[in-house]
């Protein structure tokens, strides 16, 4: 349709040419190859490889510990977006600037600098050894990390629609008799709801693929703490290929998987929204 | 339900929207609010909703003090002028909200819910639309809306801030007839605000003129646009010529001509402003009394329900004049000719006087 209409805008074939060869170069071509790759396997091989019990735990550890994280950051990352945007206070750029660091910071200092703090004699771990919770090198710790990467996801996808949202909206609730919950639960809350789920797809995408941060904190016991980017790591490391393939692409099919069903989820809010 | 405001004051910053204002709103009635931006009458207005807090001053409702109340127990139903809609909401849900997050005890049933958004959505003719989301809807039908919302509540007063601002210009006109005659259907005690002296003038029963955080004048509408109490009034009210000249006698003397300020009872003044609507003055071909001045015919607009033509006057000022068509067609005026323009025989000129 638009290939044919005019339009006063120039180089729409050449920018569009520009546009499909660069993704096919950049995304499309490494995840064919790796798909070609992983076909030089026979499905029994390929399906062996995946329902290993070691490639089975690491799978699960890796895609619920994702969830949990960008879960969590859901909650506080809608909490902090939300002070960000309704609040002035003394120190709020600094705060602001704090959300960022996850993004910034290289994820093996992250993964460091977590480690030194849920160890079980560092600065947070003690008072968890001591309640007899272990945070590092335990599942756990694993889900501290992937939210520490996550936060700034929810938080700066939500904040630019809660600066959108009208005061006048909230409120013609109370005008209407809502209390405070009301208004949020039925009001503010159904307007985030895309814009949440945006921050949650994206958190929870980082984390499945997060490698560099959890690592160290992890411990990287198999069966119990490996998640599946290591276990890809030390299949190429064994020169296992095919094995390492094989983990990939299983995961590049959960994840997009997921990532669909998100998307479907959003189109559904989204298409009662429209504005 | 009446509302009595008594001395309200509100500030914001080193900004005075409020000074002292006192007002009095019958039972019943559709009272609209005028003035131009800046004049206090939105924080009025939200101050009587609840939205906003008054720095003095109390606001009553029957008599009683209602700074207390949140806005829910004011039994205040508002609607703003950019609609405000929940726009994740059908049409329904929308009305229904009100009635929905009512205490349980007190929340009516869902078939109890249904009749009363479907009467609703017929009172504001829009029977259809109830599975609609709001962005489904044209500005006109969104305002209805909200209204409809705003009256699911049954509210005691209903106050609306520039409903129809945000309209073009046919819909506003079609939608003001349709608040007089819904408020004559319902008689809840309504306040609107406006900038459109128009508006103000065609719908409501009482017009309070604001200027700078004071109220001007009450009355009806013909008591503001024929006896205003101030300048400002009259100048607000209508399209005006100024011109400076000096009273005597209950007469104002501007060059060549005098004007009937007796309905006014001025005092002598040697400096004064007087105003002129363009409809006061005549046009004619030759100087048919004393009582005209020379002016040169500048622009002429045909096109409306009126004439109007731009003149400069002997002495150099725009003198702007409105005529019927049927005069424009006797007269066969054209542009650069020279005419005589006198004030006619009635009254309603007005002079600002200083002594």
């Amino acid at each position: 349709m638009l290939l044919k209409q005019k339009t006063i805008l120039p180089g729409f074939a050449m920018s569009l040419g520009f546009t499909l060869a660069y993704l096919g170069l950049i995304v499309l071509i490494p995840l064919g190859a790796m798909i070609l790759k992983s076909l030089e396997m026979s499905p029994a091989e390929f399906w062996s490889v995946l329902s290993h019990p070691r490639t089975a735990a690491s799978f699960g550890l890796t895609f619920t510990a994702a969830a949990v994280g960008a879960a969590v950051n859901l909650v506080f990352g809608l909490l902090i977006a939300w002070v960000l945007v309704r609040y002035d206070f003394a120190g709020k750029r600094v705060v602001d600037s704090l959300v960022d660091i996850p993004f910034a910071l290289p994820t093996a200092v992250a993964g460091i600098a977590l480690t030194a703090a849920y160890a079980p004699n560092g600065w947070l771990g003690q008072f968890f050894s001591a309640a007899g919770i272990k945070t590092a090198f335990s599942p756990l710790g694993v889900t501290i990390a992937l939210t520490f990467i996550g936060l700034p996801f929810v938080v700066r996808t939500v904040e630019p629609v809660l600066q959108d949202l009208e005061a006048e909206v909230e409120e013609a609730a109370a005008s209407l008799g809502a209390n405070r919950w009301q208004t949020f639960a039925r009001v503010i809350f159904p307007t985030l709801l895309p814009a949440l789920l945006t921050g949650f797809a994206l958190a929870f995408a980082r984390a499945v693929g997060e490698y560099g941060s959890v690592v160290f904190i992890s411990g990287n016991m198999p069966m119990k703490t490996e998640i599946v980017p290591l276990l890809i790591m030390t299949k190429l490391e064994q020169y296992d290929y095919a094995g390492a393939v094989a983990i990939a692409v299983g995961m590049l099919g959960v994840s997009f998987l997921i990532l669909f069903l998100i998307n479907l989820l959003q189109w559904w809010t989204r298409r009662r929204a429209v504005l | 339900m009446s509302i009595a405001i008594r001395s309200l004051t509100k500030t914001f910053g080193h900004f005075t929207a409020l000074k002292d204002v006192s007002l009095d709103i019958p039972s019943g009635e559709l009272v609209a609010l005028l003035g131009p931006s800046g004049s206090g009458k939105t924080t009025l207005l939200r101050i009587v909703a609840g939205l906003e807090f008054q720095d003095a001053g109390e606001v009553c409702f029957e008599g009683e003090d209602a700074r207390d109340d949140k806005e829910a127990a004011r039994q205040v139903g508002f609607v703003f002028q950019h609609y405000a809609l929940f726009r994740h909401m059908t049409v329904f849900e929308n009305i229904a909200f009100g009635l929905r997050v009512r205490p349980r005890s007190k929340r009516p049933s869902e078939d109890a819910i249904r009749v009363k958004v479907t009467e609703l959505l017929k009172l504001v003719q829009l029977e259809n639309l109830a599975r609609r989301y709001p962005s489904q809807l044209s500005g006109g039908q969104r305002q209805r809306i909200a209204i409809a919302r705003a009256l699911a509540v049954e509210p005691k007063v209903l106050l609306l801030d520039e409903p129809f601002g945000a309209l073009d210009a046919k819909v506003r006109k079609e939608l003001r007839q349709w608040l007089r005659q819904l408020h004559d259907e319902i008689h809840v005690t309504s306040i609107f605000v406006t900038h459109d002296q128009e508006e103000a003038l065609e719908v409501a029963d009482r017009i309070v003129v604001m200027n700078e955080g004071c109220i001007e004048q009450m009355g009806t509408p013909e008591e503001v646009y024929h006896r205003p109490a101030s300048a400002f009034v009259y100048n607000f009210l209508g399209d005006v010529n100024l011109f400076h000249g000096r009273v005597e006698d209950g007469k104002a003397h501007i060059g060549s001509i005098t004007v009937d300020l007796s309905h006014q009872q001025p005092q002598d003044s040697e400096k004064a402003t007087i105003y002129i609507r363009p409809h006061l003055f005549d046009i004619h071909r030759v100087r048919t009394g004393k009582n005209s001045f020379k002016a040169v015919i500048k622009r002429i607009n045909p096109a409306g329900s009126v004439v109007k033509v731009e003149l400069v006057s002997e002495w150099g000022g725009l003198v702007q004049v409105e005529m019927t068509q049927e005069r424009y067609r006797e007269l066969a005026l054209k542009r650069d000719e020279e005419v005589f323009v006198s004030p006619k025989e009635e009254k309603g000129f007005f002079a600002d006087y200083s002594i």
